[in-house]
Protein backbone atom coordinates (compact mmCIF):
# COMPACT_ATOMS: atom_id res chain seq x y z
CA UNK A 1 0.00 0.00 0.00
CA UNK A 2 2.80 2.36 1.00
CA UNK A 3 4.66 1.64 -2.24
CA UNK A 4 1.52 2.10 -4.28
CA UNK A 5 0.86 5.46 -2.66
CA UNK A 6 4.44 6.52 -3.35
CA UNK A 7 4.09 5.67 -7.04
CA UNK A 8 0.76 7.49 -7.19
CA UNK A 9 2.06 10.66 -5.57
CA UNK A 10 5.25 10.86 -7.64
CA UNK A 11 3.53 10.18 -10.99
CA UNK A 12 0.11 11.78 -10.63
CA UNK A 13 1.16 14.87 -12.61
CA UNK A 14 2.02 12.75 -15.67
CA UNK A 15 -1.30 10.95 -15.38
CA UNK A 16 -3.23 14.19 -15.34
CA UNK A 17 -1.45 15.27 -18.54
CA UNK A 18 -2.07 11.89 -20.14
CA UNK A 19 -5.79 12.15 -19.32
CA UNK A 20 -5.87 15.69 -20.70
CA UNK A 21 -4.01 14.60 -23.84
CA UNK A 22 -6.42 11.72 -24.38
CA UNK A 23 -9.40 14.08 -24.01
CA UNK A 24 -7.89 16.23 -26.75
CA UNK A 25 -7.13 13.24 -28.96
CA UNK A 26 -10.66 11.90 -28.49
CA UNK A 27 -11.99 15.30 -29.52
CA UNK A 28 -9.92 15.23 -32.69
CA UNK A 29 -11.02 11.70 -33.57
CA UNK A 30 -14.68 11.64 -32.58
CA UNK A 31 -16.05 15.13 -33.06
CA UNK A 32 -17.49 15.90 -36.48
CA UNK A 33 -17.43 19.68 -36.20
CA UNK A 34 -14.16 21.20 -37.42
CA UNK A 35 -14.08 23.90 -34.72
CA UNK A 36 -14.49 21.22 -32.05
CA UNK A 37 -11.60 19.34 -33.64
CA UNK A 38 -9.47 22.48 -33.33
CA UNK A 39 -10.46 22.81 -29.66
CA UNK A 40 -9.40 19.20 -29.17
CA UNK A 41 -6.07 19.95 -30.84
CA UNK A 42 -5.55 22.88 -28.46
CA UNK A 43 -6.31 20.73 -25.40
CA UNK A 44 -3.73 18.23 -26.67
CA UNK A 45 -1.18 21.02 -27.11
CA UNK A 46 -1.87 22.29 -23.59
CA UNK A 47 -1.27 18.80 -22.21
CA UNK A 48 2.11 18.61 -23.96
CA UNK A 49 3.07 22.08 -22.71
CA UNK A 50 2.14 21.17 -19.11
CA UNK A 51 4.10 17.94 -19.43
CA UNK A 52 7.25 19.78 -20.50
CA UNK A 53 6.87 22.37 -17.74
CA UNK A 54 6.50 19.66 -15.10
CA UNK A 55 9.70 17.99 -16.37
CA UNK A 56 11.57 21.16 -15.48
CA UNK A 57 10.50 21.17 -11.84
CA UNK A 58 13.00 20.42 -9.08
CA UNK A 59 12.34 19.96 -5.38
CA UNK A 60 13.55 22.83 -3.15
CA UNK A 61 14.48 24.95 -6.16
CA UNK A 62 13.33 28.41 -7.16
CA UNK A 63 12.51 30.11 -10.47
CA UNK A 64 15.40 30.30 -12.95
CA UNK A 65 16.36 33.91 -12.30
CA UNK A 66 19.74 34.25 -10.61
CA UNK A 67 19.72 36.38 -7.48
CA UNK A 68 22.03 39.30 -8.03
CA UNK A 69 22.96 42.61 -6.50
CA UNK A 70 24.79 45.58 -7.91
CA UNK A 71 27.79 45.34 -5.61
CA UNK A 72 27.98 41.62 -4.96
CA UNK A 73 30.60 39.74 -6.92
CA UNK A 74 29.50 36.66 -8.82
CA UNK A 75 28.67 34.09 -6.22
CA UNK A 76 28.87 30.44 -7.13
CA UNK A 77 25.58 29.24 -8.62
CA UNK A 78 24.58 25.63 -8.06
CA UNK A 79 22.30 23.98 -10.55
CA UNK A 80 20.16 22.28 -7.90
CA UNK A 81 18.97 25.62 -6.50
CA UNK A 82 17.25 26.70 -9.70
CA UNK A 83 14.67 24.83 -11.74
CA UNK A 84 15.56 23.70 -15.23
CA UNK A 85 15.09 26.66 -17.64
CA UNK A 86 15.24 24.57 -20.82
CA UNK A 87 11.63 23.25 -20.90
CA UNK A 88 10.42 26.76 -20.10
CA UNK A 89 12.27 28.15 -23.11
CA UNK A 90 10.91 25.47 -25.42
CA UNK A 91 7.34 25.91 -24.21
CA UNK A 92 7.52 29.70 -24.26
CA UNK A 93 8.00 29.61 -28.00
CA UNK A 94 5.60 26.67 -28.38
CA UNK A 95 2.75 28.64 -26.78
CA UNK A 96 3.12 31.53 -29.23
CA UNK A 97 3.51 29.14 -32.15
CA UNK A 98 0.36 27.35 -30.95
CA UNK A 99 -1.52 30.66 -31.16
CA UNK A 100 -0.17 31.27 -34.67
CA UNK A 101 -1.11 27.77 -35.85
CA UNK A 102 -4.54 28.24 -34.26
CA UNK A 103 -4.89 31.36 -36.40
CA UNK A 104 -4.03 29.41 -39.55
CA UNK A 105 -6.42 26.60 -38.56
CA UNK A 106 -9.25 29.10 -38.08
CA UNK A 107 -8.36 30.68 -41.43
CA UNK A 108 -8.77 27.31 -43.12
CA UNK A 109 -12.06 26.76 -41.29
CA UNK A 110 -13.35 30.10 -42.56
CA UNK A 111 -12.31 29.12 -46.09
CA UNK A 112 -14.08 25.75 -45.78
CA UNK A 113 -17.21 27.48 -44.52
CA UNK A 114 -17.14 29.93 -47.43
CA UNK A 115 -16.89 27.00 -49.85
CA UNK A 116 -19.37 24.51 -48.35
CA UNK A 117 -21.49 26.61 -45.95
CA UNK A 118 -21.09 24.06 -43.20
CA UNK A 119 -18.46 22.89 -40.73
CA UNK A 120 -19.78 19.38 -40.15
CA UNK A 121 -17.35 16.86 -41.57
CA UNK A 122 -19.95 14.43 -42.97
CA UNK A 123 -21.90 17.22 -44.67
CA UNK A 124 -18.71 18.57 -46.24
CA UNK A 125 -17.85 15.10 -47.57
CA UNK A 126 -21.38 14.76 -48.95
CA UNK A 127 -21.07 18.06 -50.78
CA UNK A 128 -17.68 17.11 -52.20
CA UNK A 129 -19.19 13.87 -53.56
CA UNK A 130 -22.15 15.73 -55.06
CA UNK A 131 -19.91 18.18 -56.90
CA UNK B 1 -16.47 6.18 -34.99
CA UNK B 2 -17.18 7.35 -31.46
CA UNK B 3 -16.82 3.89 -29.88
CA UNK B 4 -13.74 3.12 -31.97
CA UNK B 5 -12.16 6.43 -30.98
CA UNK B 6 -12.93 5.83 -27.33
CA UNK B 7 -11.37 2.36 -27.38
CA UNK B 8 -8.28 3.68 -29.19
CA UNK B 9 -7.89 6.55 -26.74
CA UNK B 10 -8.30 4.31 -23.70
CA UNK B 11 -5.71 1.84 -25.05
CA UNK B 12 -3.23 4.61 -25.86
CA UNK B 13 -3.83 6.24 -22.48
CA UNK B 14 -3.17 3.03 -20.58
CA UNK B 15 0.01 2.41 -22.59
CA UNK B 16 1.20 5.92 -21.75
CA UNK B 17 0.32 5.50 -18.05
CA UNK B 18 2.22 2.20 -18.04
CA UNK B 19 5.15 4.01 -19.64
CA UNK B 20 4.97 6.80 -17.09
CA UNK B 21 5.94 4.33 -14.34
CA UNK B 22 9.46 4.45 -15.78
CA UNK B 23 9.59 8.25 -15.60
CA UNK B 24 11.64 10.02 -12.95
CA UNK B 25 9.52 11.08 -9.96
CA UNK B 26 8.20 14.62 -9.82
CA UNK B 27 10.79 17.25 -8.89
CA UNK B 28 13.78 14.91 -9.06
CA UNK B 29 16.91 17.10 -9.42
CA UNK B 30 18.82 14.21 -11.00
CA UNK B 31 16.27 13.50 -13.74
CA UNK B 32 17.68 13.14 -17.28
CA UNK B 33 16.08 16.42 -18.40
CA UNK B 34 17.92 18.35 -15.69
CA UNK B 35 21.29 16.66 -15.86
CA UNK B 36 22.94 17.19 -19.25
CA UNK B 37 23.02 20.66 -20.73
CA UNK B 38 20.77 22.45 -18.26
CA UNK B 39 23.30 22.67 -15.34
CA UNK B 40 25.69 24.41 -17.73
CA UNK B 41 23.04 26.98 -18.60
CA UNK B 42 22.25 27.61 -14.93
CA UNK B 43 25.83 27.89 -13.74
CA UNK B 44 27.52 29.70 -16.62
CA UNK B 45 24.80 31.97 -17.94
CA UNK B 46 25.60 35.02 -15.80
CA UNK B 47 29.31 34.57 -16.49
CA UNK B 48 28.78 34.25 -20.26
CA UNK B 49 26.01 36.75 -20.94
CA UNK B 50 25.46 38.74 -17.69
CA UNK B 51 21.73 38.02 -17.96
CA UNK B 52 20.22 36.85 -14.65
CA UNK B 53 16.99 35.59 -16.22
CA UNK B 54 18.15 32.19 -17.46
CA UNK B 55 15.10 31.69 -19.66
CA UNK B 56 15.95 34.83 -21.65
CA UNK B 57 19.62 33.90 -21.87
CA UNK B 58 18.87 30.40 -23.17
CA UNK B 59 16.08 31.63 -25.45
CA UNK B 60 17.95 34.35 -27.32
CA UNK B 61 21.59 33.39 -26.91
CA UNK B 62 22.31 29.69 -26.43
CA UNK B 63 19.33 28.58 -28.49
CA UNK B 64 19.18 31.60 -30.77
CA UNK B 65 18.65 29.56 -33.94
CA UNK B 66 15.64 27.81 -32.43
CA UNK B 67 14.02 31.10 -31.47
CA UNK B 68 14.79 32.67 -34.84
CA UNK B 69 13.03 29.89 -36.68
CA UNK B 70 10.12 29.99 -34.23
CA UNK B 71 9.79 33.67 -35.11
CA UNK B 72 9.84 32.73 -38.78
CA UNK B 73 7.10 30.14 -38.13
CA UNK B 74 4.93 32.88 -36.60
CA UNK B 75 5.72 35.20 -39.50
CA UNK B 76 4.79 32.46 -41.98
CA UNK B 77 1.50 31.89 -40.15
CA UNK B 78 0.62 35.57 -40.48
CA UNK B 79 1.52 35.62 -44.17
CA UNK B 80 -0.41 32.40 -44.81
CA UNK B 81 -3.46 33.93 -43.16
CA UNK B 82 -3.27 36.93 -45.49
CA UNK B 83 -2.77 34.76 -48.59
CA UNK B 84 -5.68 32.48 -47.74
CA UNK B 85 -8.27 34.99 -46.63
CA UNK B 86 -7.58 38.49 -47.88
CA UNK B 87 -10.03 39.75 -50.49
CA UNK B 88 -8.74 42.83 -52.25
CA UNK B 89 -11.75 43.40 -54.50
CA UNK B 90 -13.94 46.07 -52.99
CA UNK B 91 -17.63 46.11 -53.73
CA UNK B 92 -18.65 49.74 -54.00
CA UNK B 93 -22.15 50.37 -52.78
CA UNK B 94 -24.55 52.71 -54.58
CA UNK B 95 -24.56 55.42 -51.95
CA UNK B 96 -22.65 55.87 -48.72
CA UNK B 97 -23.99 57.51 -45.60
CA UNK B 98 -21.86 59.57 -43.27
CA UNK B 99 -23.07 61.06 -40.03
CA UNK B 100 -21.54 64.14 -38.48
CA UNK B 101 -21.13 63.05 -34.88
CA UNK B 102 -21.49 66.40 -33.02
CA UNK B 103 -24.64 67.54 -34.87
CA UNK B 104 -26.18 64.27 -36.00
CA UNK B 105 -26.62 65.49 -39.59
CA UNK B 106 -26.35 62.62 -42.08
CA UNK B 107 -24.75 63.15 -45.49
CA UNK B 108 -25.52 60.97 -48.49
CA UNK B 109 -22.63 60.54 -50.90
CA UNK B 110 -23.37 59.32 -54.43
CA UNK B 111 -21.44 56.49 -56.02
CA UNK B 112 -18.65 58.51 -57.57
CA UNK B 113 -18.71 61.19 -54.90
CA UNK B 114 -15.53 61.93 -52.96
CA UNK B 115 -15.49 62.14 -49.21
CA UNK B 116 -12.57 62.36 -46.75
CA UNK B 117 -12.69 58.89 -45.18
CA UNK B 118 -10.26 59.74 -42.42
CA UNK B 119 -12.19 62.57 -40.84
CA UNK B 120 -12.77 61.89 -37.14
CA UNK B 121 -15.90 64.06 -36.94
CA UNK B 122 -17.79 61.80 -39.35
CA UNK B 123 -18.66 58.16 -39.04
CA UNK B 124 -19.82 55.86 -41.77
CA UNK B 125 -23.27 54.38 -41.35
CA UNK B 126 -23.66 50.97 -42.98
CA UNK B 127 -24.60 47.41 -42.09
CA UNK B 128 -21.61 47.05 -39.77
CA UNK B 129 -22.24 50.25 -37.89
CA UNK B 130 -22.77 49.81 -34.16
CA UNK B 131 -24.21 52.40 -31.80
CA UNK B 132 -21.88 54.24 -29.48
CA UNK B 133 -21.10 52.54 -26.23
CA UNK B 134 -19.69 55.28 -24.07
CA UNK B 135 -18.55 53.19 -21.11
CA UNK B 136 -16.80 50.48 -23.11
CA UNK B 137 -15.12 52.91 -25.48
CA UNK B 138 -13.95 55.29 -22.75
CA UNK B 139 -12.62 52.45 -20.60
CA UNK B 140 -10.69 51.01 -23.52
CA UNK B 141 -9.33 54.40 -24.51
CA UNK B 142 -8.05 54.86 -20.96
CA UNK B 143 -6.67 51.37 -20.52
CA UNK B 144 -4.96 50.77 -23.87
CA UNK B 145 -1.97 53.11 -23.24
CA UNK B 146 -1.28 51.43 -19.91
CA UNK B 147 -1.39 47.99 -21.51
CA UNK B 148 1.08 49.18 -24.12
CA UNK B 149 3.42 50.65 -21.50
CA UNK B 150 3.27 47.40 -19.58
CA UNK B 151 4.09 45.49 -22.78
CA UNK B 152 7.14 47.68 -23.38
CA UNK B 153 8.19 47.09 -19.78
CA UNK B 154 7.84 43.33 -20.23
CA UNK B 155 10.00 43.44 -23.38
CA UNK B 156 12.66 45.75 -21.93
CA UNK B 157 12.82 44.07 -18.54
CA UNK B 158 13.10 40.53 -19.84
CA UNK B 159 16.71 40.34 -18.68
CA UNK B 160 15.96 40.72 -14.98
CA UNK B 161 12.42 39.45 -14.47
CA UNK B 162 10.02 37.10 -16.24
CA UNK B 163 9.32 38.57 -19.65
CA UNK B 164 10.76 39.00 -23.09
CA UNK B 165 9.86 39.51 -26.70
CA UNK B 166 7.19 36.84 -27.04
CA UNK B 167 5.22 37.83 -23.94
CA UNK B 168 5.55 41.57 -24.51
CA UNK B 169 4.64 41.21 -28.18
CA UNK B 170 1.48 39.30 -27.32
CA UNK B 171 0.47 41.97 -24.77
CA UNK B 172 1.07 44.73 -27.35
CA UNK B 173 -1.01 42.82 -29.89
CA UNK B 174 -3.74 42.30 -27.29
CA UNK B 175 -3.91 46.06 -26.68
CA UNK B 176 -4.49 46.66 -30.39
CA UNK B 177 -7.07 43.87 -30.56
CA UNK B 178 -8.87 45.34 -27.53
CA UNK B 179 -9.05 48.64 -29.36
CA UNK B 180 -10.46 46.90 -32.43
CA UNK B 181 -13.05 45.03 -30.37
CA UNK B 182 -14.18 48.08 -28.40
CA UNK B 183 -14.41 50.43 -31.38
CA UNK B 184 -14.60 48.67 -34.71
CA UNK B 185 -12.26 47.23 -37.27
CA UNK B 186 -12.45 50.31 -39.45
CA UNK B 187 -11.14 52.65 -36.76
CA UNK B 188 -8.51 50.09 -35.78
CA UNK B 189 -7.19 49.82 -39.34
CA UNK B 190 -7.15 53.61 -39.49
CA UNK B 191 -4.79 53.62 -36.49
CA UNK B 192 -2.69 50.72 -37.65
CA UNK B 193 -3.13 49.88 -41.29
CA UNK B 194 -2.61 46.58 -43.01
CA UNK B 195 0.45 47.87 -44.81
CA UNK B 196 2.03 48.87 -41.50
CA UNK B 197 1.32 45.54 -39.79
CA UNK B 198 2.83 43.53 -42.64
CA UNK B 199 5.82 45.87 -42.68
CA UNK B 200 6.30 45.44 -38.91
CA UNK B 201 5.99 41.66 -39.28
CA UNK B 202 8.82 41.66 -41.77
CA UNK B 203 10.82 44.22 -39.80
CA UNK B 204 10.77 42.05 -36.68
CA UNK B 205 12.13 39.00 -38.49
CA UNK B 206 14.60 41.25 -40.32
CA UNK B 207 15.95 42.69 -37.04
CA UNK B 208 16.53 39.19 -35.72
CA UNK B 209 18.12 37.75 -38.85
CA UNK B 210 20.00 41.01 -39.53
CA UNK B 211 21.63 40.91 -36.10
CA UNK B 212 22.89 37.44 -36.94
CA UNK B 213 24.25 38.60 -40.29
CA UNK B 214 25.92 41.59 -38.63
CA UNK B 215 27.69 39.25 -36.21
CA UNK B 216 28.91 37.24 -39.18
CA UNK B 217 30.15 40.35 -40.99
CA UNK B 218 32.07 41.33 -37.87
CA UNK B 219 33.96 38.06 -38.01
CA UNK B 220 32.23 35.68 -35.61
CA UNK B 221 29.54 33.03 -35.94
CA UNK B 222 25.93 33.74 -36.89
CA UNK B 223 24.06 35.12 -33.83
CA UNK B 224 27.23 35.25 -31.69
CA UNK B 225 26.46 38.64 -30.16
CA UNK B 226 29.92 39.13 -28.64
CA UNK B 227 30.94 40.26 -32.15
CA UNK B 228 28.90 43.41 -31.52
CA UNK B 229 31.26 44.52 -28.73
CA UNK B 230 33.12 46.88 -31.05
CA UNK B 231 29.96 48.42 -32.50
CA UNK B 232 28.26 48.93 -29.14
CA UNK B 233 31.47 49.97 -27.36
CA UNK B 234 31.21 47.49 -24.49
CA UNK B 235 32.99 44.31 -23.46
CA UNK B 236 31.96 41.04 -25.15
CA UNK B 237 29.91 39.75 -22.19
CA UNK B 238 27.79 42.92 -22.02
CA UNK B 239 27.53 42.86 -25.80
CA UNK B 240 25.83 39.48 -25.56
CA UNK B 241 23.35 40.96 -23.10
CA UNK B 242 22.63 43.89 -25.44
CA UNK B 243 22.41 41.55 -28.44
CA UNK B 244 19.72 39.59 -26.60
CA UNK B 245 17.76 42.81 -26.07
CA UNK B 246 18.00 43.67 -29.78
CA UNK B 247 16.64 40.33 -30.93
CA UNK B 248 13.94 40.39 -28.23
CA UNK B 249 12.74 43.71 -29.62
CA UNK B 250 12.64 42.12 -33.09
CA UNK B 251 10.64 39.17 -31.75
CA UNK B 252 8.25 41.52 -29.93
CA UNK B 253 7.55 43.56 -33.07
CA UNK B 254 7.00 40.44 -35.18
CA UNK B 255 4.70 38.76 -32.65
CA UNK B 256 2.64 41.93 -32.16
CA UNK B 257 2.20 42.45 -35.88
CA UNK B 258 1.23 38.82 -36.48
CA UNK B 259 -1.38 38.87 -33.69
CA UNK B 260 -2.94 42.00 -35.15
CA UNK B 261 -2.83 40.61 -38.70
CA UNK B 262 -4.48 37.37 -37.60
CA UNK B 263 -7.22 39.30 -35.81
CA UNK B 264 -7.91 41.66 -38.72
CA UNK B 265 -8.22 38.81 -41.20
CA UNK B 266 -10.12 36.37 -39.00
CA UNK B 267 -12.59 38.91 -37.65
CA UNK B 268 -13.61 40.18 -41.07
CA UNK B 269 -13.01 36.99 -43.13
CA UNK B 270 -10.41 38.91 -45.14
CA UNK B 271 -12.60 41.85 -46.12
CA UNK B 272 -11.20 44.28 -43.52
CA UNK B 273 -14.40 46.28 -43.31
CA UNK B 274 -16.18 44.90 -40.29
CA UNK B 275 -15.10 43.53 -36.99
CA UNK B 276 -16.80 41.66 -34.23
Amino acid sequence: MEVLLDVLISRVNYWVYIVLMMIGLYGIIAKKNLVKKIIGMNILQTAVILFFISIGAKKNATIPIIEHGHDAAHTAVTATHYINPLPHVLMLTAIVVAVATLGVALTLVIKVHQQYHTLEENEILERIREA
Amino acid sequence: MKIGGLILVVILGSVLIYGSLEFPPWGDPASPASSHVSPYYIEKSVEDTSVPNLVTAVLADYRGYDTMFETIVIFTAGIACIFLLRIFRKEETETRLYRHIPTGITLRIEKSGKFPEKSAAFERIDSVWVPHDLIVKTTCRLIVPFIQIFALYVIAHGHHSPGGGFQGGVILGAAMILYAVAFNLRSATRRMGERLTVLLCTLGVFIYAGTGVLCMLLGLNYLDYSALAGVLGVDPVTARSHGILIVEIGVGIAVMAVMVTLYYNLASAGKHDEGL
